[in-house]
């Protein structure tokens, strides 16, 4: 049970946090087709985010929704990975990000949906179907930008090689999870590696891994978006909204 | 989907005027059925033009139609593309620090949606024979104008319900009309946007709703951003009928169907009653019911101040400028990048074939 709250809470901000970097895009974007484009894959992740943290709530027993977990917990109470809270970057950052992410939460909440856990499964099974939406448009820019012009070559390399590492902590042995995340890996390297090819890009090798936001060390930026996304919230103690 | 995530409490917005839409959308299927031939090799094209408007038939991007007619509904419709995708940013502003998952899930729906009109719209300009390319660059040189109502800032949570409530619902009185329009792709395109304008003015007064209902300072964030939007939102009907430059040559073809005065006063008669139901007032000492007129008397906006902002001079007019041109500057090496893959790409497979 303790593994199913930590698990749940820990995707839940994968989620969160990832649709706050997303909407940070809204009229933004290279074009509009894109603002439409970014915009959905951010309410796929927010609704994703909803549903995690209020079972979350649930499963940990002590009245909190999902938006006591969102707005009312600091940075270090936050176990997100690493990967989403980093800066949007320029575009090919972005799309570096969100080729890692997908291709890690596509097998996930694949192996999710056949998990035990009567509300994780179905959670699962929503969101590898909206994963598959996110991996699949990723994929397409990565290509785009990797096998476009030098200037796009030159910048999806780049942020590629920037990104790379953070790649590392998602697959942290997790045992006892209802699924460990460990076993997802070479699911993620085969989808990684033919979209790098294809985009004629250079996969980089593996070195530097940072990692700790599972246990909520994270990057000197997690507690800049908090502030952001929480100051609202928090100026109106108890408030509905 | 994400419109129907409250039950609406009585009489809120958007109920009759959803009706008209829908009555439109009836006619102009019905209109559709109506068989009418093209117009001969001989025909008299101008006479032909003005039967098709008589009747109340639809013009369609193949018929012929006079330059001007063409003209105006290209600098119509454009800007009214220009503005849904302006006024993106006053609520992407929110996005960030909207007070609850729920609502930033809302919010976010509601901006892609403008961006979705933003496309019906430059996709209804296009059918008049400009790329979407040349209004877009039109804007950004500053030679095609947007809303002015978007060069107002939104300093707190409650100015995304008010702009759901009041700027929306201004944007409906005056495209309800729209859908009923000669000219067809546009009043098409109308009907679309009606729709989900009418879900997002829900949404703007439903957070109202819940502010006025809320915490004293909650209730006091309501009314302070309804006393800065009520009169930007009246003025967003356009100048008063006798100073409106294209009114008359657009009621007879039939793209306004009504001046914007009148269109003014029934978004005042409207509103009224919502507000009361809001708890909230409206900041117009002069307010009140005529009983001959059957209408509110109302005081008008500064109309000196709109010029001012429309000429560019309003709180926010550079920003916004600056924010689009910033975001399709920056965006430029992406589109080369797909341009140059797609044409990669096209000419691999004709290799391979």
């Amino acid at each position: 049970m303790k593994n199913t709250f930590a698990l749940a809470l820990a995707l839940g901000d994968d989620a969160l946090i990832a649709a706050q970097r997303l909407g940070e895009w809204a009229s933004r974007a290279p074009e509009m087709e894109e603002d439409i484009a970014l915009a959905n894959i951010a309410l796929d992740q927010l609704g994703a985010a909803r549903l995690l943290l209020t079972y979350a709530g649930e499963l940990e027993g002590a009245g909190r929704d999902e938006d006591a977990l969102a707005y009312l917990r600091d940075d270090r109470e936050f176990t997100n990975c690493l990967l989403v809270e980093l800066p949007n970057g320029d575009f090919a950052v972005t799309m570096a990000k969100l080729l890692l992410l997908s291709a890690y939460q596509l097998p996930l909440y694949t192996a999710l949906a056949g998990c035990a856990d009567e509300r994780l499964a179905a959670i699962g099974a929503k969101a590898r179907k909206e994963s598959a939406y996110h991996l699949d448009h990723a994929a397409l820019w990565v290509r785009r930008l990797g096998d476009g012009t030098d200037e796009s070559h030159r910048r999806m390399q780049a942020a590629v090689d920037e990104v790379w590492p953070y790649a590392q902590e998602l697959f942290r042995p997790w045992p006892g999870a209802p699924v460990d995340p460990a076993t997802l890996r070479a699911d993620f390297d085969g989808r990684v590696d033919a979209v790098l090819a294809e985009a004629t890009l250079t996969r980089p090798a593996d070195g530097w891994a940072p990692a700790g936001g599972r246990d909520g060390l994270h990057t000197e930026h997690l507690s800049f978006l908090l502030a952001e996304m929480q100051v609202l919230h928090r100026a109106h103690p108890g408030a509905k909204w | 989907m994400y419109g129907n995530d409250f039950s609406a409490p009585e009489n809120t917005p958007g109920g009759g005027l959803l009706g008209e839409v829908e009555a439109a959308e009836a006619a102009l299927r019905e209109a559709a059925t109506r068989q009418r031939g093209a117009a001969g090799p001989d025909a008299d094209l101008e006479a032909y033009f003005a039967d098709v408007i008589d009747a109340d038939q639809k013009i369609e991007p193949r018929d012929w139609m006079p330059e001007a007619y063409r003209k105006t509904l290209i600098r119509q419709i454009a800007q009214h593309a220009h503005s849904e995708i302006i006024g993106m940013q006053p609520e992407g502003n929110w996005i960030s620090r909207a007070p609850s998952l729920k609502r930033k899930a809302i919010l976010l729906a509601k901006v892609q949606d403008e961006a979705g009109h933003g496309l019906y719209l430059y996709a209804a300009a296009e059918t008049l024979g400009i790329s979407r390319d040349e209004l877009v660059q039109l804007l950004l040189d500053g030679r095609q104008k947007y809303s002015s109502i978007f060069n107002y800032p939104t300093l707190t949570w409650a100015d995304v319900g008010a702009i759901g409530w009041l700027v929306d619902g201004a944007a409906i009185v005056n495209q309800v009309p729209l859908c009923r329009c000669s000219y067809g792709p546009y009043a098409r395109a109308m009907i679309r946007v009606c729709k989900e304008e009418s879900f997002h003015q829900r949404q703007g007064y439903e957070i109202l709703h819940t502010l006025a209902h809320g915490t004293p300072a909650q209730k006091a964030m309501a009314q302070d951003a309804i006393d800065r939007w009520w009169y930007p939102s009246l003025a967003m009907f356009g100048p008063p009928d006798g100073d409106s430059t294209h009114s008359a040559q657009s009621m007879a073809w039939k793209i306004k169907r009504f001046s914007n005065d009148e269109l003014r006063q029934r978004f005042v008669d409207m509103c009224v009653q919502q507000a009361e139901i809001l708890g909230l007032t409206l900041p117009d000492p002069d307010l009140r019911w005529n009983d001959d007129r059957q209408a509110y008397d109302y005081t008008q906006p500064d109309y000196d101040e709109l010029m001012r902002v429309i000429k560019g001079n309003g709180p926010c007019n550079r920003q916004r400028m600056e924010h689009r041109r910033r975001a399709h500057a920056e965006g430029a090496w992406v589109r080369e990048a797909a341009a140059a893959y797609a044409a990669k790409h096209t000419s691999r497979e004709k290799v391979a074939a």
